[in-house]
């Protein structure tokens, strides 16, 4: 992207925008009406027994909340860029960890579940996805060049194929091959149908995202390749791929976090992977919000390492161009 | 008027019998004839839309014409051929937007062509590259990629990827017309050392300069049709159709 030359005054600098922006922060808390929290306890000694403050109460604590919304981001407005996103991440994850730590949850429930977690639910889950990955990415280059070829048949079943599965639920796709095929005498196991599932769903998707990247290779490429007498599979190895691989990385990253997310689906079909894990664990003792958030972190973390290969993978290519 | 003025030569590299092309309802080409000889240098000009890039993309059939006969080195260019990529690697073009491979350097640009598809070994077409590097005089950006380089260095790498797979013919089409003014002649001087070396060439310019130091031959075209053609002396003193002379009093300021 392009960042102007020119810098703008910063409109938390502008008297008037914070004026308008405490109003309406004000506004928002009032609303939502934050007494009964542990603000109201917080501000007990000004404005008494929360429950019994009322409107007085309830001003109070908006006002201060918004007090302190709206003073942290003037104070932030003057650290340099990278500290004022470093500091944004911090509060926000702090904001989350205050929401996680609202449900009373017991840590010696999660550290004596953990290990079966990680063990076969995480393992499970990676097995799945990195299966999937690999196939789905297979699938997406033949649709790919299938659907851009002069072949009726090759481009009528691409176009087929990403339509059905891009135009079905992945939650539908998966009961159908788990249980549609042994009805066609094929007995799948569930590991092999939940692969398949997010292989051919995920495929679809990258179908047209390769298709795209290879469309975006201006036609010059071409016509100089043919004129300099190579065949097609040579032309699309050599000259049109690698260009379009730095086209492709970006949306394809999305599709494997995406899909690494949506290998949970597959839980339904009793597979012990992550999510299985994380609703069954809990179950007996009723304590799902512990399961429940440390699934959440597990993927949340998975996927952060997906963006950071992701982000390494664009950079290489960046460097070369 | 005679467009059918066939050259003396039996065996001409290229010829074209009665060629015409549509794009849709707008025909392209009218009535094509025309022979070209073996290291004879064409120039074609000719108002926008003539027909001229047209003409020269059929040459090697990046464009199909839909009526009439093109041979080059004897064999028929048409839809059902086995053979075009053998045809093409023997003849060379240059583009009006260079089209070289980003994604590889300058030398690989030129050993891509002979390394894949002539089957010449690495070592043997990195020293075929690196002596057409040397004819075109940028021996020195062998390994930058193309768009460090300007437009006049970046045509000149493309005239010497195209001769690394050692042509027959070369077609240009409009190689000078995407580049900056100051820039031109270093490409057109290139273009005339390869003239002098006894090269088959057939060039879609507006150069004139060019067309009447190299040219044996000047086509020029209007409408799909080939108005006239003649020698350049002829050609620039002694107009026979009034387009000729209106093309050239627009163009000769």
């Amino acid at each position: 992207m392009f960042v102007d030359t020119v810098i703008e005054d910063k409109s938390l600098h502008k008297p008037a925008f914070l004026l308008g922006l405490s109003v309406a922060v004000l506004i928002f808390f009032f609303a939502f009406n934050f007494t009964d929290t542990v603000f109201g306890e917080f501000l007990s000694p000004v404005i008494g027994n929360p429950k019994e403050s009322g409107f007085f109460g309830r001003l109070v604590v908006s006002f201060v909340l918004s007090a302190i919304f709206v003073l942290n981001l003037f104070a932030i407005s003057f650290a340099r860029l990278r500290v004022q996103i470093f500091i944004v991440w911090i509060e926000l994850f702090l904001l989350f960890l205050a929401f996680a730590f609202s449900f009373d949850l017991k840590f010696s429930f999660i550290q004596s579940k953990i290990g079966l977690m990680v063990s076969k639910g995480l393992f499970t889950t990676i097995y799945i996805s990195a299966v999937s990955i690999v196939i789905a990415t297979a699938i997406a280059i033949v649709g790919a060049i299938a659907k851009l070829s002069n072949n009726g048949f090759a481009y009528a079943i691409a176009s087929f194929y990403t339509s059905l599965f891009r135009g079905l639920p992945l939650l539908l796709q998966v009961y159908l091959i788990y249980k549609g095929l042994p009805q066609l005498g094929f007995m799948v196991d569930a590991i092999p149908s939940g692969i398949a599932a997010l292989s051919l769903c995920y495929g679809a998707y990258m179908t047209e995202i390769f298709r795209a990247g290879i469309q975006s290779i201006p036609k010059g490429q071409w016509e100089a390749s043919r004129a300099l007498g190579f065949r097609f599979s040579l032309i699309l190895r050599k000259i049109i791929l690698p260009q379009a691989i730095p086209i492709i990385v970006p949306p394809t990253g999305n599709q494997f976090i995406a899909m690494l997310k949506d290998s949970s689906l597959v839980s339904v079909l009793g597979i012990w992977e992550l999510m299985y894990m994380a609703k069954t664990l809990g179950q007996r003792d009723f304590r799902h919000m512990e399961m429940l958030l440390t699934a959440a972190m597990i993927y949340w973390g998975l996927t952060i390492i997906l963006e950071i290969i992701q982000a390494r993978i664009e950079r290489k290519y960046q460097q070369k161009a | 008027m005679d467009t059918n003025t066939k050259a003396k030569n039996k065996n001409p590299i290229i010829s074209l019998d009665g060629v015409s092309k549509w794009y849709g309802d707008f025909q392209a080409l009218k009535d094509i004839n025309l022979d070209i000889n073996l290291k004879e240098k064409i120039v074609i000009c000719g108002p926008s839309g003539s027909g001229k890039s047209t003409l020269i993309r059929c040459l090697n059939r990046l464009e199909a014409h839909q009526e009439g006969k093109i041979h080059v080195s004897g064999i028929e260019l048409h839809e059902t051929m086995k053979d075009v990529d053998i045809v093409r690697q023997d003849i060379g073009m240059v583009f009006q937007n260079f089209n070289l491979f980003p994604h590889l350097t300058v030398l690989e640009n030129c050993m891509a062509g002979p390394n894949w598809v002539r089957g010449i070994d690495k070592k043997e077409a990195k020293e075929r590259a690196i002596a057409m590097l040397k004819q075109v005089k940028i021996p020195e950006q062998a390994d930058k990629y193309p768009d460090q380089l300007s437009g006049g260095q970046q045509q000149r790498v493309a005239i010497a990827r195209s001769l690394c797979m050692q042509p027959k013919v070369m077609l240009f089409d409009e190689p000078t017309s995407a580049l900056d003014p100051e820039m031109v002649s270093e490409v057109l001087d290139t273009m005339v050392e390869l003239a002098k070396s006894g090269m088959t060439m057939i060039c879609v310019t507006h150069e004139m300069g060019f067309a009447r130091q190299v040219a044996d031959r000047i086509i020029f075209m209007a409408d799909g049709e080939i108005v006239e053609q003649n020698t350049p002396d002829e050609f620039f003193n002694n107009p026979k159709s009034d387009r000729t002379k209106t093309f050239l009093d627009q163009i000769l300021i």
